[in-house]
């Protein structure tokens, strides 16, 4: 880990990255469901990337096989246009991954920035903003979604910028929080005595240590931008893709779900999202008891 | 017993809860103005193309009949319109001449408020039960196990929650029937039904609500086992806790006295907190279950561009929202003792 040797030499960038990399390699080894969650979540990223090589989906319609029962053939039936469901859950994750991740990443970088930088500076101007998070977060998120649905014709990659921004202000709080007790440690104290910039202390000094802190909100983020992505496709806000939640609003708009032999048109892909979902959750938990060891076991 | 600064902070909080639910309403007003296209010019298109009239005449109509001038310049509306709010008089639906804003809300409100609720109720009583005595056995073989199981409910998403409910109860076939016909899993009450307080038909709401509010209490149950499970083992591990073991205090005693109120404290704040939620988290699962409730009424009006109505909805989310954490705050602060009132800072959980 760090260099004893010489004292006066900080953690260097790279080891701290390297010490937070073994620290999540360590929760998700040493949690018996941190680990199982880790295992479906690489599961399900290496369909994504295989599936369009191995199994591409179906491009064109085929009248004679709508709506068929699961057999041979198509493992898991057909859909109403005749299209094969299980090929279609082998290609749904990746857009919905890529998506979740990207909206994620906004939200995150907007939080821990604006919170750790609104501590820093403190004062009036933290008030300020915090006051805004709390107005913020009064506005109620999915009903806002919908409105926001009537400006743009949303397509996946709009909607996870626009998720990203509205998310900031739940992550801010947390961020502030943490950054507001490491604010009292010594080596900030020294920091600011030294006179060093805010961004310096920002970046180089608070930001490293709350990596894993920083980590394990990534992950909630990531469930939070699903759920509401997955929510506004099924409710027909968003043009159709190619992806889970898209195939649960069809085989709901088709009735699939009344059909007992297309029970598995919706059940498949609400499986795979529960458990993509699920995977998220118990990785981000294993993170946390390692990262942020206040809860008891 | 300082009163005065009890008072103060009181004040201050309400000022403050005042002053956000006025900022959410000012940004609504001028977001739900911004959308393209208005409920003005739906009309005049209507009538233009159904009755041939010019589109003066058809104008004018509309004007007479909206009673709102959608030329005024946007300040002007939005004066109007807060000096309204503040007589609690929001409108009249635009799509719907005739019926007040409020007359909308009152209709819907209560059938959200029951299914939510409800399933709130249930989620909480049976969870706080199951969380707590998981936190007694947790060298158990099950304990993992229901654990897991919340972790499960806690994550997955309120409204695929609501898709299993709906193969389990109205697809699914066991001995050749299912388990409840599926036109329960439709709508507020049979179409037949007469509303009034008469047994049949009470009958008949218990069974339509019987479905939703299973989702909502299912989607909130995890969360709850988990929280009640954290904060109760949280208070075993403490001193005092040993100490009164120690004393020879009796279990119950000791349960009653000394864990109770103390794990008590978080899961009463959050239960304050997502008393709020109650009026906003329900629109996809309205959707589901074909469900005529305000989360419902909300997307029908976005459609129509029924600006009244959308106000209105969002005005009621926003208070029920604001004002649920100004409890949980006060919860916070007249539960605990040891909470100083001139903190301002929020206190994280």
């Amino acid at each position: 880990m760090g260099d004893n040797a010489k004292p006066y030499v900080t953690l260097s960038q790279s080891s701290r990255i390297r010490k937070t990399l073994s620290q999540i390699w360590f929760a998700v080894s040493h949690d018996k469901v941190g680990f199982l969650g880790f295992c479906i979540l690489i599961l399900i990223v290496l369909m994504s990337l295989l599936a369009p090589y191995v199994c591409p989906p179906d491009r064109v319609s085929d009248p004679s096989q709508i709506l068929k029962a699961p057999s041979a053939d198509h493992i898991l039936g057909t859909d109403h246009l005749g299209r094969d469901i299980a090929k279609q859950i082998a290609n749904g994750g990746r857009e919905l991954l890529l998506f979740a991740v990207f909206s994620a990443a906004i939200g995150t970088l907007l939080g821990v920035v604006i919170g750790a930088f609104s501590t820093i500076i403190g004062g009036r101007f933290d008030g300020v903003v915090s006051f805004i998070a709390d107005v913020w977060l009064s506005i109620p998120r999915i009903p806002l979604l919908v409105v926001v649905s009537g400006f743009f014709t949303l397509n996946s990659m709009k909607l996870a910028v626009i998720l990203g921004v509205l998310s900031w202000a739940g992550l801010y709080r947390t961020i502030r929080s943490e950054v507001l007790s490491m604010k009292e440690r010594e080596f900030i104290e020294v920091a600011f005595m030294q006179n060093l910039t805010r961004s310096h202390i920002v970046f180089k000094e608070i930001l490293p240590n709350i990596m894993g802190f920083i980590i394990v909100n990534f992950t909630l983020l990531m469930r939070a931008c699903l759920y509401s992505q997955v929510g506004l496709i099924f409710m027909g806000l968003i043009p159709l893709e190619e992806n889970w939640g898209v195939m649960i609003n069809q085989a709901w708009t088709q009735g699939a779900i009344y059909n007992p032999n297309s029970v598995w048109y919706i059940i498949a892909p609400t499986i795979m999202i529960c458990l993509l979902i699920t995977s998220l959750v118990w990785v981000g938990k294993a993170l946390e008891d390692v990262f942020n060891p206040v809860l008891l076991k | 017993m300082k009163t005065r600064e009890t008072v103060l902070y009181l004040l201050r909080k309400f000022a403050k809860m005042i002053v956000t639910i006025w900022l959410v309403t000012t940004i609504i007003f001028f977001l739900i103005r911004l959308m393209p296209s208005n409920p003005v010019d739906r009309y005049i298109e209507t009538q233009m193309v159904q009755y041939g009239m010019t589109y003066e005449d058809a104008k004018a109509r509309a004007a007479h009949l909206f009673s709102m001038d959608l030329e005024k310049p946007v300040v002007t509306q939005y004066i109007d319109y807060i000096s309204n709010v503040a007589r609690f008089d929001f409108g009249d639906s635009l799509l719907t001449p005739g019926l007040s804003v409020l007359e909308i809300i009152g209709a819907r409100l209560p059938w959200t408020l029951l299914t939510v609720g409800l399933g709130m109720i249930f989620a909480f009583i049976f969870g706080v039960i199951i969380g707590a005595a998981l936190a007694f056995k947790r060298d158990k073989w099950y304990e993992p196990i229901i654990s897991g199981f919340a972790s499960i409910l806690s994550a997955v998403p309120d409204f695929l929650i609501a898709i299993f409910i709906i193969l389990l109860f109205g697809v699914f076939k066991f001995n050749g029937k299912t388990l409840m016909q599926i036109s329960f899993l439709r709508g507020n009450y049979s179409i037949r039904m007469k509303p009034g307080w008469n047994m049949k038909f009470i009958i008949d709401v218990a069974k339509h609500t019987f479905a939703p509010s299973l989702t909502y209490m299912l989607s909130q149950l995890g969360v709850w086992i988990l929280l009640m499970k954290g904060s109760t083992t949280k208070c075993l591990n403490t001193d005092y806790v040993t100490m009164a073991k120690i004393r020879g205090l009796s279990s119950g005693k000791v349960l009653r006295s000394y864990i109770g109120r103390n794990a008590m404290l978080p899961i009463v704040t959050e239960l304050a907190m997502r008393m709020g939620l109650i009026v906003s988290g329900s629109l996809i699962i309205e959707q589901l279950f074909v469900y005529q409730g305000i989360g419902l009424e909300l997307v029908k009006a976005t459609n129509g561009r029924d600006y009244p109505v959308m106000q209105g909805i969002f005005l009621i989310m926003s208070i029920s929202m604001v004002v649920s954490n100004f409890i949980a705050e006060m919860l916070y602060a007249v539960l605990d003792p040891r909470i100083k009132l001139s903190g301002g800072k929020q206190n994280g959980r």
